[in-house]
This record gives structure tokens, sequence and C-alpha cells, in this order.
């Protein structure tokens, strides 16, 4: 059962800032999502490795070679606010 | 007037024959685009200079006697997730709404090298995260079939695009079924790839490990043109396969003599429209006919697939769009410290879907339950995978329907609950990262387009195309046009 202080929590850990309703909102949707997970406990996965990937693929390698790098310009050219060539932000400390 | 009802292959013949020139071709779909897409409201953004200037390249070509590539020239149509260099890319969210990528995606370099023509950038659900288009951040798109209907999602703007020819195909993305169900709502051909078939370089990632590009067409020849074009290794994307791509055209030879279909039991069951189901037995039966050999199987953990998916998908969404916190790009909300900006720009950016994802994949990876959930449903994934892996070890192919109903209405799809049951026969294959292509196969009593699936083995696409073309070649149903008066 997920209460209140759990959504809470959660929307803190994505960085997201409930009202009050939605607090009520998310947590009456994500009960009724999770209910129907549960079945999964049904599952014996005893001895099954977790698939993360499809692929049959580790550790793609390529050669150390240097490229070309985006013009510094062009990498600002989405940032909301900038300065001196770097992208700005709120005083942090 | 009918040229834009032309396909791929049919429209090349025209421009290599110096019929139809690239530049009308063109100018037609942007005039049909100002008149019909008014209604549709499939493009969030039309670029008609673009587009002008690469059919203009095109006749150049053709005039100088140079051989043209099967694709150039021809009008296409991207989902809104692809990056263009210095074309907005939105996501159809909010929080990308003036974005302009400094980079094309992987497929668009693609398509551009093979002198296509882009009409413009179509409308999905917000971050790919719907069945609907409903939850684009901008307006919904209308099926054009039926005005009242959805085109399906998260493609729809892709499949009502070229549904009522306002571009010749267009490319979508597949995280759970974005391709197919679309396609199949829309009647017309969808081809989730492979993974790692088509390189995701600069494609807007929702769920990393699921997502795929594939192309939405008019008929099967056109999705193995298309295919030819975007397929292939590309080492920016470290999960593109590194193998020999075939000529996917070669499938195409219209004989289904002695393959083996399978006809999976677990996708017939609760929910699925008793019309869908027979139109996918009709189809099968078709198949039988036509001297392949047709039997029912078993995928014993089809039920687990979706209660998996939306915690594996909603998993990696909630790492993916971490990266929207107002610092680099997109939209940023003031605040007066930087935790309080992230929050701000994060809850004004995102719609309620991505929202509802975001919290139940954060919830899925965080301490205390990452074991019950996330972890159990990787485990799980890899049962799925076993399933088609022994599937395919009897059968060529297995054949399903693509969605258990037909076209959604409008504004009924409030139950997020209720919408991702609707993804019960598309989830699997992106499960298991295996190829499936909808087809549209006749229409059910309301007269809109049913669209069964063929599942292949992993870079199985030329077996798929091979009993999708057999079918369009032997059979009336699978060329379905909107003419009935309550859409186009």
């Amino acid at each position: 059962m997920i209460t209140k202080e759990v959504v809470e929590k959660v929307a803190k850990l994505s960085r997201l800032e409930l009202t009050e309703e939605e607090v009520a909102v998310h947590a009456e949707q994500l009960n009724k999502i999770l209910e129907t997970m549960d079945i999964l406990k049904q599952i014996d996965t005893d001895g099954i490795e977790p698939l993360a990937h499809v692929l049959p693929i580790q550790n793609v390698l390529r050669e150390d070679e240097v490229g070309e790098c985006m013009p510094r310009e062009k990498v600002l050219s989405n940032a909301p606010e900038q300065a001196d060539g770097m992208f700005q932000v709120p005083k942090i400390v | 007037m009918t040229l834009s009802r032309l396909t791929i292959h049919e429209l090349h013949e025209k421009l290599t024959s110096k019929e139809i020139s690239a530049v009308e071709l063109a100018k037609e779909h942007l005039h049909r685009i100002e008149t019909i897409d008014t209604d549709v409201k499939a493009y969030l953004k039309v670029t008609a200079d673009v587009a002008l200037a690469q059919a203009e390249a095109v006749d150049k070509m053709i005039a100088n006697g140079e051989k043209i590539a099967p694709l150039a020239g021809i009008p296409m149509a991207l989902k809104d997730n692809m990056c263009t260099e210095g074309i907005e890319t939105t996501c159809a969210s909010k929080m990308l709404e003036n974005f302009k990528p400094q980079y094309d995606a992987a497929v668009v370099e693609k398509l551009h090298s093979n002198h296509g023509v882009m009409l413009g950038k179509v409308n999905m659900d917000e971050f790919a995260m719907g069945s609907t288009t409903e939850n684009s951040a901008y307006f919904a798109t209308k099926n054009p079939w039926n005005f009242d209907c959805v085109p399906g999602g998260s493609s729809g703007g892709s499949a009502a695009a070229v549904a009522a020819d306002l571009a010749v195909y267009s490319l979508g993305s597949d995280t759970g079924g974005s391709i197919r169900q679309p396609a199949a709502f829309c009647g017309l051909v969808g081809l989730k790839p492979t993974y790692g078939a088509v390189s995701r370089y600069g494609l807007i990632a929702f769920a990393s490990s699921l997502d795929q590009i594939g192309p939405l067409t008019k008929d099967v020849t056109d999705a193995a043109l298309v295919m030819n074009a975007i397929a292939g290794h590309d080492h920016r994307d470290s999960t593109s396969a590194n193998i020999a791509f075939p000529d996917y055209t070669a499938a195409l030879d219209g004989s289904v003599q002695g393959m083996r279909i399978g006809i999976p039991e677990e996708y017939f069951g609760e929910g699925i429209d008793p019309e869908v189901e027979a139109q996918v037995r009709a189809a099968a039966a078709k198949l039988e006919e036509l001297g392949a050999v047709v039997e029912v199987c078993s995928l014993p953990h089809t039920r687990y697939a979706m209660p998996a998916y939306y915690l594996i998908a909603p998993a990696e969404a909630s790492s993916n769009l971490g990266r929207y916190d107002g610092v680099r790009y997109g939209l940023r909300a003031n605040a007066k410290d930087v935790i309080g900006m992230f929050k701000e720009t994060r809850n004004q950016g995102f719609g309620d879907e991505v929202k509802r994802r975001i919290m139940l994949g954060t919830y899925g990876l965080s301490s205390g339950y990452y074991d019950a959930y996330y972890l159990k449903a990787l485990k799980v994934r890899n049962l799925i995978k076993q399933d088609f892996d022994a599937a395919f070890a009897k059968y060529d192919c297995l054949i399903t329907p693509t969605a258990p109903t037909t076209a959604l209405v409008k504004g009924q799809n409030q139950d997020p609950l209720a919408l991702y049951k609707g993804d019960i026969c598309t989830i699997p294959s992106n499960l298991a990262g295996i190829p499936a292509l909808s087809l549209p196969y006749g229409l059910d009593s309301k007269q809109m387009p049913v669209g069964v699936q063929l599942l292949g083995k992993a870079f199985g696409e030329p077996q798929l195309l091979k009993v999708a073309y057999a079918l369009e070649q032997n059979t009336d149903l699978t060329k379905l046009k909107p003419n009935q008066g309550k859409g186009l």
C-alpha cells in the first residue's frame, strides 16, 4: 500500500513538487497500477538471470582517437542562461 | 490530386521516368497539408523550405541523368522525438518547446543522404508515453478514418500523416507498440525492427533498452525500402548491432510455401475484441491456403509481460528524464535556489502521464522496493524471451492481433491502467527485442481498420516482410484507404 508519505518521498527523489491534491491522485493511481504488478509474485524466478539487455553485446570498444569537438557556442546554443561561455544556474551554496 | 495516394516505389518510377518532378510532388503534399491538416492535426511543424530545397536538388540529379536512391525525392514526416539540426524537436512536450538540436539523428542523416524530402515533424504522446496521441502537450491528432477516434500512439502523428496522404511514409519509434498500434489503428504497415537494427543516436530516449525506430508505410514493399535506408551499424549507439544487414526487398517473393507459422493462444484471451480475433484467424487461414504450415502454439509467460514492462520502461524513463533540469536546454523555471529550479522546471515542463511514469519508475528503483519490483521484472523479462526462443526453434513467424481493439474513441481514455492493458499484444516483443510488423487486414463493423501482427526471431525482418508481402499479394484486405466520410 502506497501512502501519501511514500508518494511525497518518491516525488522528492524525482525532483517533482506535487500539490496535496496531486499526492492523493498519484497515491490512488500508483496503488491501482502496482496491484496489477502483484501477479509477478506468482512466478518462481529462482535461478533466472535478470535480463537488462537483449543483445549479447558487452564492453563495446573503439579506437581511442581524437575526434572533432562541437564548438562552444553551439553547445551553449540551447542554454536557458549562460555567462562567460558556461551554463549559468542559480547559486548552489 | 491522386499523386499523394501513391507509394514510394510507384512514385520512384514516376520520378525516374520524368513523368513527375520532385518539386511538384513536394508541393502537392505541402498543399494537402495546408488544406487538410487543419482537420487531422498530424504536424507540429511543417518544414516547407527544407522540403522544396531537397526536392529541387533531386530534380537536378534526375536532369543530370544521375541514378537516384529509392527514397530520393519522396516526401516524408518524422516523429518529433528525432533530432533535426536547427529545427525544433519538442517530443510534444512543453519541456522542449524551443529546443533546436545541434545535430541530426542517425536516421535523419541517413534519409538526407538518400535525398529524402522532409515535410516536417509530427505529433506524438509527450516523450512517447501513451497510446492515443492525446498526451501531446500541444493538441490531439485525429484518426483520418474517423475524426471521432484517436490515431493511436505514441507515433499517432506519424500514422495519421501517412493515412491521410500528408506524407508518403514516416518514421516512428516503438518502445511498447508505438509504431505498430497506430499503424493498426490507421490501416498502415508498421515495423518495429529488432533491437539494435536501427541506430538510436539522436532519438530522444524514453526507455533505452526497448526503444527502436522504424517505418510506417502504405505497403510492405515501402517498409522494406525504408529499412534498406535506415538499418545498419552505428558506432555512436553502443547497442547498435554490428552485423551484415540484408537487402530487405530480397524477401519479397510472395511465397510462404512450407513456412511454419505459430498462433500463440495466449494472444487471444480476455480483452481481445472478437472482430479483431476473427480477422487475425482469417489471415492465418489465408497463409495456410497459400501453403504455410499453421499451428497453435504457446508463449506461457505472456500475461506477465504488461506488468513487467510497466516496471522496466518507467524505471528507465525516470532515469533518462533526469536530464530535464533546466540547465543545458529546454524549459527553465525561475527559483531562488538550484533545487527549486529543478523542481519547478519539471513541474511546469512535464505533463501528467510523464510525471506518473517518472513516479512509478522511481518507486520501482528505490531502496527497499528494487528487488521486489525492478529486479523481479528483469527476471520475468528473461522468461518472456525464453518463451520466444523456444517458439522460434519451431516456427519462422508468429501471428497475433496488433492491438486488442480497433481505434479508440477520442476523449474517453483517462484511466491509465486501462490504456496500459491495451499494449498487451505489442509489449512482449519489445521486452524480447524481436522484430514485429503490423499489417492492415480488413475492417471491423465500425469500418475501422484491423491490424494483424507478425513476430519473428531477432533479425528475422526478412521472414516478416516475406509473409506480409505474400498476404498483400493475395488479398485486397491489406489495401485500405479512409473514404468512409466520417474522417477524410
